[in-house]
């Protein structure tokens, strides 16, 4: 008994590898079907670029919302954000290429305002995560309404290189979600303010006993996923010139975001997973769309599959779980 | 002897309606381990809650390093070198061993997270554990097994550089092999001039590590030696009653009757062949380490983790249930340990919870308030008749002590007259004088012709209200006792100590 | 003793006496609505005036009462706007214009509006996917096979004999002259739904199941069986309220958007808890009226329609903080 091992060989855990399977699962399926129907076209490195270059809004959406998730909150209002920073950006460019900084400038600070309204609510005011969101969705959606009729306007063309533009052969916009990646990477791995979301999100009674400043890490947590989606909004305004009250809504950025965090392996009670996770995500939900495409499905049959496949993705890991859900 | 690194004088500390300290003085001292007896509900974990920062003291003092401190949060417990490492882990399950370990305080290098420093470190502290048990930093804690787990938080403590370290019965989840590595570490602690309170009450344990030991008692200090007595004197101190009254009358020969649950070599992945009947009137202790598998065995008869091998026979009936609502239909009931998390319904009332099986069997569309079982009104005069207290049953159930909130859930089963009722820690958390209702609620049950089945940890309360005793040992039935065995006797049996010191 | 100070409880039978019974804020509020709603709008008073109030309310009032089922149960059902959607949607593709086929048309809808709720709480149950996604799931799904059924341009108008329940006045009524088929509709669902929740064991087993589904299943009961039933009942009254607002309103594809959240706000108002374990069919009902209340008398003071949604979102936002705040204090004391 004395060379007892105490450490538990360490169990080969289905989730980590999950994504990856799921990953490699949608290509393979992605190739077949392009063999099969002989595009091979579809198999050059531009088709991949493209595929990628599909899901840039998404992508942009979901690094926010993973952030939101791991403190083990939500964020349900990101869509409508979407859709607000889109029409306001267009709306205060206006054509002028002068205005393109302000713009910028004015849809972050209201994509920081939203996070922070949203943090505020579920920190101080102890309202569910769900609930805060979703009331926050709402107004958004009415005062962008309220105001539509008021707001024009369209992006100036050279506000169009975020969406359209290409440096050595890549997309600017592909560009941008990459940094992006990295920057989320970077703070969840070595700064001690990403070390804390995972804590806050494992269980926020021992974060608080360990002296973390949960209230804190959850806000900054929000405002990051709201930045995100202003961002997402921008590039939205950017790639179709001009931003419109629904863009958001119809590419239902919302529940989206949230599937292609959980299908990259985070657990939407918070404090595990990770930003290649949610890329992996991205990749597979641009997959699936671009066998849709290939397969010449129409729109609104897609639309009905998104949605099977959505809660069949969210399935794949809930299943197995012992807890009784509600 | 030097300055102790802390001292407890004169702690008061009220909870509404209880006085749970009644003016305690405690103390230790650098490189000692004082050990802290007293039985459940004896104020100890209260006291060691005042210590460490999470309950404000009503009066006396905490004074550390010769300093008179008021913590208000167990942060500035932390700071001030106080660490507790409770039974229930305040690890997360999903990070490293080393992010754990550094939790809230990573160290930083350029304002980053130096992994290689933190992971160096961590590495460094568990050293201390000797080279057998090695833990790897990069380790995800839910990887490790609950010993493993229990180390960590120790390492947690000890890279904290804390100088008083209370450690909360520690051995409770662990195994002999286990405990040795634990009692190994102590003693380095010891050597390295940290103050250590233990509690626990198991004397071996206090034969084995102390130095000093007091003995808490119903908020009081029972006892306290500057030398480690005979386990009997710490007992004593302990119980410092009449147990006879404490506890119900033994059944008599002509109180038993049929067999009603019989077990043959039935298993599933936790238990192996256990075989064994229980008749109706008597009340059967199952006895035997956290682990051990009792708790387990009861889920299996429960139909909640079914057997997966083996027969079941329920007044001669097959009763291989697999789910809880198949075995309550016929005829079994079980008082979860936990109750909060499996047995309560929080937000509803008293009578609520009351009628919750007796509604959850009946027709979906049929009465609320009249059910097949029992009727609402037959409900209250139930409860009134357990003396449960309450200001009225429709208040909600959460407002109510402990021990009236377990009457209200042996109400629960009593609606439907089960012939099998399986009581795990049926007095986990209930005030000490309520406990001795529960042990005389059980006892008139079983005189009304039910089998009790009775799962607990607490080993005095097995031996006092049990008829037999079985005692299990990882998943199998290793012995089985009549009642008056010896506290030793099952201790042994529990641990097979005799095969390890062969 | 601790409990000596308590007192032991009363007699049996008398313990709800001496106790002055709470009624819920949201009724004192719905109150003071209406009195503010007839200062600024005396014809209120008319039956014309109230009636339509009502009638107006019968379809969020219906769903309210059905959505109560499942935030009981302890989750949320977002697919009851894309069942009123479909309802609408797939009743006039099915009719085809023809008065005649309205008889089978409803129960075909019925028939959809179970599958739909089973569905759901299949999904929760045994796939063990939060409601919120899975239902969020179906409400995309059930748009997408709205917008695929219609080939995104829904036909026609429904016929008369469909539009009946939402639409008709019975007139001749004594004392009130007049009395719509939508509000009667509402009386009987509300009566129904109010029985079930609170007169029988389901009622008491939702409860159960969303305070505590650990607990309640140890203590027996079918969990799979009772969630079926809550989303089976939110699922069915969406296809209700589907049916009235096919009455009041054209065929479209966004009918049913936004009703969702209007019921769970409406709920939220009534004083239920989320997550489960709390709520009261009258209680959200009242909520309805209220919610409706208060987009009335925003129209009056002429504020533009989309102010609603804003005024919408705060007040989900302020209920939820004021029920926690209840709470809080009353958990102190």
């Amino acid at each position: 008994m004395n060379t007892a091992t105490l450490t538990k060989r360490p169990a080969w855990r289905m989730e980590r590898y999950a994504p990856a399977l799921l990953l490699a699962a949608a290509l393979a399926i992605y190739i077949a079907i392009a063999l099969g129907l002989g595009l091979t076209r579809f198999l050059t490195p531009e088709a991949a670029v493209s595929i990628l270059n599909r899901s840039i809004a998404l992508g942009i959406t979901a690094v926010g919302q993973t952030f939101a998730i791991l403190v083990g909150s939500i964020d349900l209002s990101v869509a409508h954000l979407i859709s607000a920073s889109a029409v306001v950006s267009s709306a205060i460019m206006n054509g002028d290429p002068a205005m393109m900084v302000p713009a910028v400038l004015a849809v972050l600070l209201m994509g920081a305002v939203v996070g922070t309204l949203n943090g505020l609510m579920i920190t101080k005011l102890e309202v569910n995560p769900l609930i805060a969101t979703l009331g926050m969705a709402l107004i958004i959606q009415g005062c962008l309404a309220s105001f539509h009729g008021r707001f024009g306007g369209s992006v100036p063309d050279a506000f169009q290189y975020f969406a359209y533009g290409e440096v050595i052969g890549l997309p600017v916009s592909l560009i941008v979600l990459v940094l992006l990646v990295l920057a989320a990477w970077a703070v969840l791995r070595f700064t001690r303010f990403g070390s804390n979301i995972y804590s806050v999100g494992g269980n926020r009674d021992t974060a608080r006993a360990a002296g973390i400043k949960t209230t804190r890490v959850v806000m900054a947590s929000h405002i990051i996923c709201s930045l995100c989606a202003s961002l997402a909004g921008l590039y939205l305004a950017s790639r179709l010139k001009s931003g419109s009250p629904w863009i958001g809504t119809e590419g239902a950025y919302d529940l989206e975001s949230i599937a292609v965090v959980v299908i990259g392996g985070t657990i939407l009670s918070g404090g595990k997973g990770g930003i290649w996770g949610t890329v992996a995500g991205v990749i597979i939900f641009s997959l699936i769309d671009s066998i849709f495409n290939l397969a010449g499905v129409d729109a609104f049959a897609k639309q009905v599959m998104r949605g099977i496949i959505i809660v069949a993705a969210v399935a794949f890991y809930a299943v197995r779980s012992k807890r009784i859900v509600a | 002897m030097s300055n102790p690194a802390i001292e407890m004088r004169g702690i008061t500390k009220s909870f509404p309606g209880v006085k749970a300290l009644k003016s305690v003085s405690f103390s230790a001292y650098p490189g000692e381990v004082h050990a802290l007896a007293g039985e459940n509900g004896a104020g100890k974990s209260t006291l060691m809650k005042i210590l460490s920062g999470v309950y404000r003291l009503d009066g006396g003092a905490v004074v550390v390093s010769g300093e008179e401190r008021h913590f208000t949060h167990p942060l500035e417990a932390i700071r001030a070198g106080i660490a507790v490492i409770y039974q229930e882990f305040s690890l997360l399950p999903e990070r490293t061993v080393a992010q754990n370990i550094f939790l809230g305080r990573e160290p930083t290098r350029f304002g980053l997270i130096d992994h290689k420093a933190m992971n160096a470190e961590a590495r460094r502290v568990l050293a201390l554990f000797g080279s057998a048990h090695r833990i790897e930093p990069d380790t995800v804690v839910a990887d490790l097994d609950v010993a493993s787990q229990q180390l960590v938080e120790i390492a947690k403590a000890v890279s904290l550089d804390a100088k008083v370290i209370v450690m909360d019965e520690p051995t409770a989840a662990l195994n002999e092999a286990e405990c040795e590595v634990l009692f190994g570490l102590v003693d380095t602690l010891k050597k390295r001039n940290v103050a250590i309170i233990y509690i626990t009450h198991r004397m071996r344990e206090i034969t084995r590590l102390a130095d000093r030991v007091t003995v808490l008692k119903d908020g009081e200090t029972a006892a306290s030696f500057d030398h480690v007595p005979e386990p009997d004197t710490i007992v004593r101190a302990m119980v410092g009653r009449d147990i006879g009254d404490f506890y119900a009358a033994p059944a008599t020969p002509q109180e038993i009757g049929d067999v009603v649950l019989s077990v043959r070599h039935a298993g599933n992945d936790r238990l192996k062949d256990i075989s064994f009947e229980l008749s109706a009137g008597e009340i059967v202790g199952f006895a035997g380490l956290q682990g051990a598998g009792r708790v387990a065995l009861a889920q299996a008869i429960f139909g909640f983790l079914p057997f997966t091998e083996g027969e079941v026979l329920l007044a001669g009936n097959p009763a291989l249930f697999t789910n809880p609502r198949d075995a309550i239909r016929a005829g079994i009931g079980l008082l979860p340990g936990d109750r909060k998390a499996e047995a309560l319904v929080l937000m509803q009332s008293v009578a609520d919870n009351g009628l919750l099986t007796a509604r959850a069997l009946s027709g979906l569309a049929g009465r609320a308030d009249a059910t097949p079982f029992t009727s609402a009104e037959e409900m209250n005069k139930l409860l009134h008749d357990l003396d449960v207290r309450a200001g009225s049953f429709s208040q909600e159930i959460k407002a109510l002590s402990g021990g009236n909130q377990q009457k209200a859930i042996v109400a629960r089963w009593l609606a439907l007259a089960p012939r099998l009722l399986i009581f795990i820690e049926p007095t986990r958390g209930i005030d000490v004088n309520a406990k001795a209702g529960i042990y005389h609620l059980m006892r008139d049950l079983a005189r009304k012709g039910t089998a009790i089945m009775m799962v607990s940890s607490d080993l005095p309360e097995v031996l006092g209200a049990a008829d037999r005793i079985l005692v299990m040992r990882a998943g199998e039935l290793v012995a089985a006792f009549p009642r008056g065995v010896s506290e030793a006797d099952v201790m042994l049996a529990a641990t097979g100590e005799e095969a390890v010191a062969a | 003793m601790i409990q000596e100070t308590v007192g032991s409880a009363k007699a049996p039978g008398a313990t709800n006496s001496g106790r002055l019974p709470k009624i819920n804020p949201v009724f004192f509020v719905l109150a003071a609505l209406l009195v503010a709603i007839t200062l600024s709008n005396p014809n209120f008073v008319e039956p014309t005036g109230y009636m339509n109030f009502l009638k107006r309310a019968a379809p969020l009032a219906i769903l309210a009462a059905g959505q109560i089922y499942v935030i009981v149960s302890g989750g949320f059902d977002l697919s009851v706007g894309s069942v009123i959607t479909l309802t609408v949607v797939g009743s006039s593709m099915l009719l085809n214009n023809n008065a005649d086929a309205t008889w089978w048309v409803i129960p075909v809808m019925y028939a959809v509006g179970l599958a739909v709720g089973v569905v759901n709480a299949l999904v929760v149950s045994y796939l063990r996917v939060p409601s919120l996604i899975a239902t969020l799931g179906m409400m995309i799904t059930l748009n997408g096979a709205a917008f695929m059924w219609s080939s995104g341009s829904p036909r026609g108008y429904l016929p008369d004999t469909f539009r009946f329940f939402g639409r008709v006045n019975i007139q001749g009524i004594p004392l009130i002259q007049f009395l719509p088929v939508a509000l009667l509709v509402l009386v009987v669902v509300g009566l129904c739904l109010f029985w079930l929740m609170h007169r029988t064991n389901l009622g008491r087993l939702l409860h159960a199941i969303g305070d505590n589904p650990r607990a309640a299943q140890m203590s027996g009961v079918p969990l799979e069986r009772v969630r079926i039933i809550a989303f089976v009942v939110s699922s069915l009254s969406a296809v209700t309220a589907g049916i009235l607002l096919g009455g009041f309103a054209g065929v479209s594809t966004d009918v049913g958007v936004g009703y969702e959240l209007q019921a769970i706000t409406a709920c939220v108002i009534g004083g239920a808890q989320l997550l489960g374990g709390r709520g009261s069919v009258p209680a959200s009902i009242a909520g309805a009226l209220t919610l409706t209340a208060i987009f009335t008398l925003l129209n009056f003071i002429g504020l533009p329609k989309p102010v609603r949604d804003v005024v919408q979102g705060v007040i989900l936002i302020v209920a939820v903080v004021l029920a926690t705040y209840r709470r809080n204090r009353a958990g102190r004391t």
